[in-house]
């Protein structure tokens, strides 16, 4: 990586707070989630050189090596454009494939790469699934919200709500984000009820193509909370790192769990 | 090591008779099929390297995660049970009337496997009123495979099969049910009459780009092979969406509830959203319990499952669960995929399909 010449104002915050916002903006594909909120971040160490450390930890030693290694290469990534920033080391612990995909970053090699004939392709693919998942999931918890909120609302007319129809809460702004990063109109004018194209619902499949996108926000939802636990479960400590999902608590069907899913 | 409870005597005759294993709630009389149990052997002994102690530690966190505090195992008794506790927690305790073997074999993480074949299938010829051996194959030992899996057919006398498709082999870290070998094993198994095949929906990891737990590969050997069941364990988590999108389109593709049942306990309104997708894509007839034992012991699961009700609040997207539903779903759907005699104050008015 090339080093970076010093640009910070001498008031600009230390260097591994800047590095916890990077993180924030790297997230797991799959949950949907910032890896901070997750605790998938062990630590983040700097020293007298400005060079960074970041130890990255996930819930198995069986989570998916793409997932993992996309993690990884974003964390690398969003750490290197930090200004100021002499080095970045990024390591993956405890995974069955951690020496392979450290080895990868460290010498920035790409996916392709990191695992040789085992990857075909880029992840672009991959991450554009994901994508699209969130975005359906994100729809799917502003309207039935919608619903739950209006007996006077049916699904048949959800083909006519707009975006400026919704809610100013932490549901329609997650809905927001997942239309940007799919290059999706968010403007208040704009239908709510669109494909991944950018193209509206047919009134006609209005309820089968929802009671999709609800099974598909019930598995995010699911693995989200699958995950969280079990990483608190395999390092104890890690759940004082975690932060409350921003979803569940517009969410009437979830409920907390009994253990520590919240930590303030 | 010695991982028999303390203070228990084990008896053959506590497990024959049928009055003190039948599962009984208001009235209403259950019977158990567990669809996937097995009994594993994780000692360091058997480990071959560190994916093996990685891989019991993984699960040992699900146990950790997902149980009740009074039904977690302490980690030494969780590498190793024996037949003579698995007969115990499950047909004294866990009021399970029969129970399916479903063993992976993981020859790259165990020296002598993961799933104790030899043990497993002898304990089967010792209580074939309770036990089913379901065996494994990996298609890409090829013909010299393919020549193995003939004789195991024969000699367990094998209905069904459990494929583990993210097992590592060689170089290669999974493969998929449309591969050329896996389909000549599947005309093979349908040949010789295996005709339920149970699929583990791991991480299959070649090509890695792939969409890692993709559930694509079933859909195309359902369709394939209409004459066989699918029974996709885990119900197809963390892809509940796409599993759901296949069954319903293939009458053949069914969910076992391993690992998905235990949300009862931490997550029971998450529970209540996945058995509601279950039932409304699936329908009643093509869900089958199972606890995955050991990764969970099955008494507290059936409990659990039979005192479950969706919560009133969301009983708008999902309706109330019905009592035949839960009989069909604890044992008289898997009882019907494997030809088990259920008797008759157990069954309900609707036959269960398969």
């Amino acid at each position: 990586m090339a080093a970076r010449p010093l640009t910070q104002e001498v008031s600009a915050p230390p260097l591994v707070q800047q590095a916890r916002k990077a993180l924030d903006t790297v997230f797991d594909p799959e949950l949907d989630e910032p890896i901070t909120d997750l605790g998938f971040v062990r630590s983040i160490d700097v020293d007298a050189d400005r060079r960074l450390t970041v130890r990255l930890r996930l819930p198995t030693s069986f989570c998916s090596p793409n997932f993992a290694y996309l993690m990884a290469s974003d964390a690398k990534d969003a750490l290197a454009a930090l200004p100021g920033v002499e080095a970045v080391t990024v390591l993956l612990d405890d995974h069955h494939d951690s020496d392979l995909i450290n080895r990868g970053l460290a010498a920035d090699a790409d996916y392709r790469g990191t695992f040789g004939a085992e990857a075909e392709e880029s992840l672009d693919e991959l991450r554009l699934i994901f994508r699209r998942k969130a975005h359906t999931a994100a729809m799917e918890r502003v309207l039935t919200s919608l619903l739950r909120q209006d007996p006077a609302l049916t699904e048949e007319k959800l083909h006519e709500v707009v975006l400026g129809d919704l809610p100013d809460m932490a549901t329609t702004h997650a809905l927001l984000r997942r239309r940007a990063a799919l290059g999706l109109g968010v403007a208040p004018s704009d239908l709510v009820l669109v494909d991944e194209h950018g193209h509206p619902w047919p009134p006609d499949e209005i309820p089968l193509r929802l009671r999709f996108a609800r099974s598909v926000r019930v598995s995010i939802d699911g693995n989200a909370h699958f995950c969280r636990g079990l990483l608190r479960t395999r390092y104890p400590e890690s759940a004082a790192d975690q932060s409350p999902r921003a979803v569940d608590a517009t969410d009437p069907t979830c409920v907390p769990s009994p253990s520590k899913e919240r930590v303030s | 090591m010695n991982t028999d409870l303390p203070n228990v005597t084990f008896q053959d005759t506590v497990i024959t008779g049928t009055e003190t294993d039948m599962y009984s709630k208001d009235g209403e009389n259950y019977f158990i099929v567990d669809a996937h149990i097995a009994l594993w052997d994780a000692r360091p002994e058997n480990q071959l390297n560190i994916h093996g102690k990685q891989f019991i530690d993984c699960f040992y966190d699900y146990h950790q995660n997902l149980s009740p505090a009074s039904e977690k195992w302490p980690y030494e008794e969780y590498l190793y049970q024996g037949g003579e506790r698995l007969m115990k927690d499950l047909f004294i305790d866990g009021y399970v009337d029969h129970a399916i073997f479903q063993p992976a074999r993981l020859g790259a993480f165990y020296r002598n496997g993961f799933g104790q074949t030899e043990e497993a299938f002898a304990l089967a010829q010792r209580h074939p009123d309770k036990l089913t051996y379901n065996h494994y194959w990996d298609p890409r030992f090829e013909q010299a495979g393919l020549d193995q899996l003939r004789r195991d057919a024969e000699r367990f006398q094998l209905k069904g099969a459990k494929l583990y498709t993210a097992e590592w082999h060689g170089d290669s870290r999974g493969y998929k049910l449309d591969d050329p070998w896996s389909y000549r094993y599947l005309e093979a198994a349908q040949e010789m009459g295996i005709k339920n095949i149970h699929i583990h929906k791991g991480p299959t990891i070649r090509p890695l780009d792939r969409d890692a737990f993709d559930v694509a590969d079933v859909d195309k050997v359902a369709t394939q092979f209409p004459d066989m069941n699918f029974v996709v364990e885990h119900c197809g988590l963390p892809r509940l969406e796409d599993f759901c999108w296949i069954a319903t389109q293939e009458p053949n593709v069914h969910a076992g509830l391993a690992v998905a049942i235990p949300f009862i306990h931490t997550r029971p309104r998450y529970f209540a959203q996945i058995i509601g997708e279950l039932l409304y894509w699936l329908d009643e007839n093509r869900i089958q319990f199972s606890s995955d034992y050991a990764l969970w012991t099955p008494k507290w699961l059936i409990e659990r499952f039979v005192d479950f009700q969706i919560p009133e609040d969301m009983q708008g997207e999902y309706p109330p669960i019905t009592v035949a539903q839960k009989k069909k779903i604890l044992g008289l759907n898997a009882a019907a995929m494997y030809d088990i005699e259920v008797p008759a104050e157990y069954t309900v008015a609707q036959p269960a399909g398969v």
